[in-house]
C-alpha cells in the first residue's frame, strides 16, 4: 500500500512539475494583490505594519483558494478518479497524499515568498518569525478544509465562485488566530498559546478531513 | 454459480426512474450486453455494477457476496474502461499506464508495456502527452489495461469500440475472445455486435419518461 | 428503539405526518408569538437603562438563538441523512435551511437596529454580531451548494458535508471570534451580557422564544410538504393528493 501512495505522490509531483505555468499564477496573484495595499492604503511605515499580517494571510488565503480546484479537477474530468477509486486504494489516504502534494506545489512557494512581502509591509523580524511559524502550521488546514469543498464541487461546471463562498467563512477561525499571533509577537508577547490553538485546528482536521474527503469524492461521482 | 450478479437493482437519477427491479448474472465465459437507448441508464448501471455509486435499492454480488463486502478482492480482479478514458492529458501514454500498473500491484506489467503498445499500434507516440493523441489513439490507450491485467477476471466496459478504426475493433474482438477463453466474464454497453462463439445474453433498458 | 420512525423515510407517510403537525405548529406560534409580543411590547416594564428601545429584544434575541438552533437541527437531519441514507432527511435538512437563514438574517437587522440608539452605530463588530454574520454565510454556503446539482439526492449529500462541516466549525468560530474582539478592543461593550433580567421582562421573552420555535417548526414543515411534493410529482401519491387537496 504504501508503494501505491508513493506512486500516487510521485505522478501528482511529477504533475504539478510539468504545468508550473498554472502554479505560477497564484503565486503573482499573492504578490500583486500585498503590493497593492500599500498604494490603497497609504505608504506610511506604522500603518503597513499594523495591517500586515492580516494582509498577507487573507491574500494567502483568496490565492490559495485560486489553485484550489486544481487538487481533483483533472483527474475528475478524464477520468483518473474513477480508476482510482476502482484500484482498491484507500481513498481517505489517497486524499491525504494529494492534498500534501498540493500543499507543496501550491503553497510552499508562497511561503517562501513570504519574507519578501513582510519586507513590504515592513513587518519586524519578531512579527515575521511568528508569521512563518502560523503560516507553516495554518496553510496544510487550509489545504485540508479546501479538499472537502473541492470534492464536493468537482463536478459541477461552475465550481470556482461557489467554492470562495463555501470555504472563506470557515477559515475564520484561522485568520483571527494566526493574525492574533503576529499582532502578539509585535508587542514583544508569547503566541505560542495561538500556534497551539491552529495546531490543535490542524489535527482535528487531519482526523476528520480525509474521511470527508473521500465520502466527498464518492458523492461526486453519482 | 454466477461471477457477477445484481438483485433488484433500481436506480434514480435526478428524480427519474432510470430502471427498477433489475436483475441480471454473468457466468464465467459468459458476455452481456447491455442494451437501450439514449438515456436509458447504461452507464449508470456499469457504475453501479462496479461500484462507483450505489444503486437506490438492490445490491451487486460479486461470487455471491456483496461487492461492498469484498471490495479489495473485487476491485483486483475488475478492469473497468468508462466514457473516459482514464489518461490525464499531460502525461504521455507510457507513464498513465505504468502509473495505474502501480496503482494496481502489477509490477510485472511495466516490462510487457512496451509490447502491448506496439501490439496496438502506438509505438512512437508513447512518450508525447496524450492531449496530443488522437481520439482513437486515446482509446487505444485506454483499452491497454484489458492486456495490462492479463488475470482480471471481469471486464466491464463502456462503448469500448466509440472512436476506434476497423483494426482497432478487430484488436479488441480477439482480445475479448481469448479473455471469455480463459475464463473471464466481459460486461458491455454497445451498439456493435460482436462475432462470438461464446454464449452471450442480452440485458434492455427501456427508455422511461 | 427507532423502528416507529422508518415508516416516516417513505415520502408518502412523512408528507402525511407534516399534514397532521402543520396546523398545531402553525397555530399555537401564531397564539404564542402574539401573547408574547404583546406582552412585551405593551405590558412589560421599561428598561431603566435603555428605555424603550430594549423592547427590540423579543425579536432579537428569540431569532438569535433560533438562527443556532436551526442550524443544529439541519446539521442532525444532515447526519441522520448520511448515516442511514434518507432521502427525505436531506429534504428536511434544505427545507430548514432558509428558515434558519432567514432568522440569522432577521438576528442581525434587529441588532444593528438596536445597536444604533444604544451604541450610536448600526454595526460593530462585536463578537455575537460577528460569529452571527458568519453563520448566515454558512447557512447561504449549503444552500447555493445544494442549489448548484442538478441531482436533488447528490445535491443532499454534498450539502450535509457542508452543513456538519459548519458544525463542527461554529464553536470554534464562535470562541475565536469572541476572543479576537476582546483582544482588538478590550473590554467595551457588554451590553448583551447583563448579569440578570427582571422576570416580568423574562416572561414574555420565554413566551416569544417558544413562539418563534414554533414558527420555525412551522414553516420548515410546510416546506418540507412542498418539497416532497415537487420532487415526487410523477409518483401516484402526489398526484392524488394534489387532486385531493385542490378540490378541498
Amino acid at each position: 500500500m504504501m508503494s501505491v501512495l508513493m506512486a500516487i505522490f510521485k505522478r501528482d509531483m511529477a504533475l504539478a512539475f510539468r504545468q508550473r505555468a498554472e502554479l505560477l499564477q497564484p503565486m503573482m496573484f499573492f504578490v500583486l494583490v500585498i503590493s497593492l495595499f500599500p498604494l490603497g492604503v497609504g505608504p506610511g511605515p506604522d500603518t503597513l505594519q499594523k495591517i500586515g499580517p492580516g494582509v498577507i494571510w487573507v491574500a494567502a488565503i483568496l490565492s490559495s483558494l485560486l489553485g484550489m480546484e486544481r487538487l481533483f479537477r483533472d483527474d475528475y474530468q478524464d477520468g483518473s478518479l474513477e480508476q482510482l477509486m476502482l484500484s482498491g486504494a484507500p481513498m481517505a489516504l489517497v486524499s491525504v497524499v494529494k492534498v500534501c502534494v498540493h500543499w507543496i506545489a501550491s503553497i510552499l512557494p508562497l511561503i517562501v515568498l513570504s519574507p519578501l512581502l513582510a519586507l513590504f509591509l515592513n513587518l519586524t523580524v519578531e512579527m515575521y518569525w511568528a508569521l512563518l511559524a502560523t503560516l507553516l502550521i495554518g496553510t496544510p488546514l487550509l489545504s485540508l478544509v479546501g479538499a472537502v469543498a473541492v470534492g464536493l464541487t468537482v463536478g459541477l461546471q461552475k465550481g470556482g465562485v461557489l467554492l470562495a463562498l463555501l470555504l472563506l467563512p470557515v477559515f475564520v477561525p484561522l485568520l483571527i488566530f494566526a493574525t492574533a499571533a503576529v499582532d502578539a509577537a509585535a508587542m514583544q508577547l508569547p503566541y505560542s498559546a495561538h500556534l497551539g490553538l491552529i495546531g490543535a485546528m490542524l489535527l482535528l482536521a487531519l482526523a476528520l478531513a480525509p474521511l470527508a474527503i473521500a465520502y466527498a469524492l464518492r458523492v461526486s461521482q453519482s | 454459480m454466477a461471477l457477477l450478479s445484481g438483485h433488484n437493482l433500481s436506480c434514480v437519477k435526478q428524480d427519474r426512474l432510470l430502471f427498477d427491479n433489475l436483475d441480471f448474472s454473468v457466468a464465467a465465459s459468459e458476455l452481456l450486453y447491455i442494451r437501450g437507448q439514449n438515456g436509458a441508464g447504461k452507464t449508470s448501471l456499469l457504475r453501479i455494477i462496479v461500484g462507483l455509486t450505489d444503486a437506490t435499492t438492490g445490491q451487486v454480488d460479486y461470487q455471491g457476496q456483496n461487492i461492498r463486502t469484498v471490495n479489495d478482492q473485487f476491485h483486483q480482479e475488475l478492469v473497468y474502461i468508462g466514457h473516459k478514458p482514464g489518461l490525464n492529458h499531460t502525461l504521455s501514454a507510457i507513464e498513465n499506464l505504468s502509473f495505474w500498473c502501480q496503482l494496481h500491484n502489477l509490477p510485472h506489467c511495466e516490462h510487457e508495456l512496451m509490447d502491448i503498445l506496439a501490439l496496438l499500434g502506438l509505438v512512437g507516440l508513447e512518450d508525447i502527452p496524450v492531449r496530443q493523441l488522437s481520439a482513437g489513439q486515446q482509446r487505444r490507450a485506454a483499452l491497454a489495461r484489458l492486456w495490462l491485467k492479463s488475470d482480471a477476471k471481469i471486464w466491464v466496459l463502456d462503448e469500448p469500440f466509440t472512436a476506434l478504426d476497423v483494426q482497432g475493433i478487430e484488436l479488441l474482438r480477439q482480445r475479448v475472445i481469448g479473455h471469455l477463453g480463459q475464463g473471464g466474464a466481459v460486461i458491455i454497453t454497445s451498439h456493435q455486435q460482436l462475432d462470438i462463439d461464446y454464449k452471450t445474453s442480452e440485458l434492455m433498458l427501456e427508455y422511461r419518461i | 428503539m427507532w423502528k416507529w420512525l422508518h415508516p416516516y423515510a417513505k415520502s408518502e407517510s412523512a408528507y402525511q405526518l407534516c399534514k397532521t403537525l402543520l396546523p398545531w405548529f402553525a397555530w399555537s406560534s401564531v397564539l404564542t408569538l402574539f401573547v408574547g409580543t404583546l406582552w412585551g411590547l405593551a405590558f412589560a416594564p421599561a428598561d431603566y437603562q435603555q428605555g424603550d428601545s430594549f423592547r427590540i429584544i423579543y425579536i432579537h434575541v428569540p431569532s438569535a438563538i433560533l438562527s443556532m438552533g436551526a442550524y443544529s437541527a439541519m446539521a442532525i437531519a444532515a447526519f441522520v441523512g448520511m448515516v442511514w441514507q434518507i432521502r427525505t432527511s436531506y429534504m428536511a435538512m434544505m427545507a430548514i435551511a432558509p428558515v434558519g437563514a432567514m432568522m440569522t438574517f432577521i438576528a442581525l437587522f434587529t441588532g444593528a437596529a438596536w445597536g444604533k440608539p444604544m451604541w450610536g452605530t448600526w454595526w460593530v463588530w462585536d463578537a455575537r454580531l460577528t460569529s452571527e454574520l458568519v453563520l448566515l454565510f454558512l447557512y447561504l454556503g449549503v444552500i447555493s451548494l445544494y442549489k448548484a446539482f442538478d441531482d436533488k439526492v447528490q445535491a443532499g449529500k454534498a450539502a450535509s458535508v457542508m452543513a456538519l462541516v459548519g458544525v463542527i466549525n461554529l464553536p470554534i468560530i464562535h470562541y475565536s471570534v469572541e476572543w479576537w474582539n476582546t483582544l482588538h478592543q478590550g473590554a467595551t461593550i457588554s451590553k448583551f451580557e447583563r448579569p440578570s433580567i427582571a422576570s416580568e421582562m423574562l416572561w414574555p421573552l420565554l413566551i416569544n422564544l417558544l413562539g418563534a420555535s414554533l414558527l420555525v417548526g412551522a414553516l420548515s414543515i410546510k416546506r418540507l410538504q412542498n418539497e416532497l411534493l415537487r420532487r415526487e410529482i410523477h409518483r401516484p401519491w402526489a398526484v392524488k393528493t394534489l387532486i385531493k387537496e385542490s378540490k378541498a
